[in-house]
């Protein structure tokens, strides 16, 4: 299968389970009343964090044909999605100052598409604005695989850690030490480097650097649940493992899931960006986009609508994040709860 | 107490053992000698060059002790252990120089800007933090958390290219990069990459640490001590710090392998030759056994760090018992 329609039910499959999770919510009193909260405290957070998730979304779908303007022959076969077919045929032959007539270096150079480039033009030609929003896709890919590897496994090894105990405790807590004993940057590199370069590498080595700290977590977590009285009473009715794991145990480690989903994906963006600096991020990233910019500053004049473009779409998203994860944590961790009152 | 202490070093050399064993994984079973050497000589080498190039780093061994039933003494596990735990690192896959020989001119270096970016990280936080604490409730604790989120959603790579731009470039008020042996040029070049990683890391370590004073000002013996008097200093520096030491002591410990990745970037972009340099510098020229090293040392120090945080719970907190 072509991987732009593999890319395609991804986006739908990331949308059909966005309304599932959002019909769960509406159900559930508890739930809706805590986001109901989340939103009154950080409306805006969450319209920013709202519009990168549509653009990811709409830069998801993509198909091959259709007109291409100028002459860009190479594009005729690739899948484009919709944000490329908005950008498409206005490619310059270098810098161009944000809605610029001409060229930055060669001002008798007329442009191909004069005041088109909001935020000008890179040092391919490459409109700035298009390759900004093309970054939010990865960006969101990379929070979200990571989280996606991360989560399940950190779920999986704590929870069985705690509620088992015994060999599989010891070997866990192991495992975990050893893990956490290595600078977490390092450790990321190391796998990296082992594994080679690209996308899909950087995300597992993310996801294999940061399931500790929710796998620590949550096995701690269910030391304590495993012993209050309603789960005892379970275990006492001859109820299954299984299922007093899924029924007793995973519903109540539900806000620690949430809250560290939020904190590790400002974790990862971040990580990414001093990887793309070491020349190992990932393709298209914000983070490839400062790496590349850095040295623009020190020409003169400088060009700072390349970096300024890729450092405040960083900026905005992680402040986004940050802030719903704070609100998150408030509304929902008992502990921080009980404080406010 | 003895056997407790014996206890947390022998647990400390397991987990060395076992980061030694993740070592073994990436860099010998994942990233084959094969491999390392068809990213040291190109992808179109021939068989023979790579067979060479092997002989010549030292990976023409077998992989496993034990390989086709009989057992091998000389294989990489083996070896890969014998070695690093004798600490003798061998030469760098990319040019033959002796490891030992570049960490150790490295480390000089390195702790002439980890160390007082450490010193005044922990301290600054610290009084920060306390300030925001005294004030809790109020705008100006408010707007501290907002301030601190502002400075976490700053990557770091950010923050470094900023102050370059601003300070050194425009400003002039410090060089942009550089180092030197002499104390008085030294400090003018470490100067900014002090200034920025504190800054950098300044947020989260606020935020955290003001959750712990916060938590313990709520608590009876701080009203007491209120109550009989005790100026907000007294209360704040005396009692409030010295009880909340033991969360602090661990956060502090934590951040140690923070300090030597985030000196890594502010090394190599400030043009400081020391040990974040010489990363940078292997990742570039994939140098596998050079990154070994590295992260098998890292992690070593981390290990003693965590370990003498546990013993150190019983010097600030009498209640603690080692056992």
């Amino acid at each position: 299968m072509e991987t732009h329609v593999l890319v395609n039910l991804l986006a739908l499959a990331i949308v059909a389970v966005g309304v599932f999770v959002g019909r769960a919510i509406r159900r559930d009193r508890l739930w809706r009343e805590s986001l109901v909260q989340v939103w009154r405290r950080q409306p805006i957070a969450i319209l920013v964090l709202a519009a990168f998730i549509a653009i990811a979304l709409l830069d998801s779908i993509a198909w091959i044909g259709g007109k291409v303007s100028g002459e860009d022959v190479l594009a005729q076969h690739q899948a484009r999605s919709l944000i490329d077919r908005t950008f498409q045929g206005v490619s310059e032959l270098g810098y161009s100052e944000p809605r610029a007539e001409v060229l930055f270096e060669d001002p008798l150079q007329r442009l191909n598409d004069p005041g088109g480039h909001l935020l000008g033009t890179d040092i391919l030609g490459r409109d700035v604005l298009h390759r900004m929003l093309k970054g939010a896709r990865v960006a969101l890919l990379i929070g979200g695989l990571t989280s996606a590897i991360a989560i399940p496994l950190a779920l999986l090894l704590g929870v069985s850690a705690g509620y088992f105990g015994g060999r599989l405790d010891d070997a866990v807590f192991f495992v975990m030490s050893t893990l956490a004993s290595i600078p977490s940057l390092l450790l990321l590199i190391a796998i990296v480097m082992a594994l080679g370069r690209g996308t899909w590498q950087v995300c597992f080595a993310l996801g294999i650097t940061s399931w500790v700290s929710l796998c620590r977590v949550s096995r701690g977590e269910t030391l304590k649940l495993r012993e209050l009285d309603y789960v005892q009473a379970a275990r006492a009715l001859g109820v299954s493992e299984l299922r007093i794991i899924r029924r007793h145990i995973l519903p109540n480690l539900l806000h620690l899931i949430v809250i560290s989903f939020v904190l590790l994906f400002s974790g990862q963006v971040i990580a990414e960006t001093i990887l793309a600096y070491l020349g190992i991020g990932v393709d298209g990233s914000w983070g490839q986009m400062i790496d590349q910019a850095r040295n623009e500053l020190s020409r003169e004049p400088i060009i700072w609508w390349n970096i300024a473009a890729a450092g405040m779409s960083v900026f905005s998203l992680l402040l986004a994040v940050n802030f719903i994860g704070d609100a998150m944590r408030d509304v929902l961790d008992p502990r921080t709860a009980r404080e406010r009152e | 107490m003895l056997a407790f202490v014996l206890r947390r070093f022998a647990y400390g050399g397991a987990v060395v053992l076992g980061v030694l064993g993740v070592l073994f994984v990436l860099f010998f079973a994942i990233a084959s000698p094969d491999d390392i050497a068809r990213r040291a000589l190109g992808d179109k080498a021939r068989q023979s060059a790579i067979d060479t190039w092997k002989a010549n780093h030292g990976y023409d061994r077998p992989m496993w002790p034990i390989e086709d039933g009989q057992f091998r003494a000389d294989s990489l596990l083996f070896h890969h252990y014998a070695t690093m735990l004798r600490f003798e690192f061998g030469d760098s896959d990319y040019d033959g120089v002796p490891i030992a020989e570049r960490m150790r001119a490295g480390a000089g270096p390195s702790l002439t800007l980890t160390v007082p970016l450490f010193v005044l990280e922990v301290s600054v936080s610290i009084l920060v933090a306390l300030f925001v604490a005294v004030f809790r409730g109020t705008y100006i604790d408010r707007a501290g958390l907002v301030v601190s989120v502002l400075m976490m959603s700053l990557p770091i790579v950010l923050s470094i290219i900023g102050a370059q731009y601003l300070i050194a470039k425009t400003l002039a008020w410090f060089p942009l990069s550089g180092y030197d042996r002499s104390l008085e040029l030294m400090s003018r070049f470490l100067a900014l990459p002090v200034l920025v990683g504190v800054i950098s890391g300044l947020g989260g370590e606020v935020r955290f640490l003001r959750t712990v004073f916060v938590e313990e000002t709520s608590r009876d013996y701080v009203r007491t001590a209120r109550a009989k008097g005790a100026s907000e200093m007294r209360v704040m520096l005396y009692h409030v710090l010295r009880n909340s030491l033991i969360p602090v002591l661990t956060r502090v410990v934590m951040q140690i392998p923070f300090l030597f990745t985030g000196a890594l970037l502010l090394e190599s972009f400030f043009g400081i030759p020391g040990l974040g340099s010489l990363l940078v510098d292997s990742i570039n020229n994939n140098d596998f056994a050079t990154l070994r090293v590295w992260v098998f040392i890292a992690a070593i120090l981390f290990v003693v760090a965590q370990i003498v945080t546990d013993l150190s719970y019983a010097l600030v907190d009498p209640r603690v018992r080692l056992e």
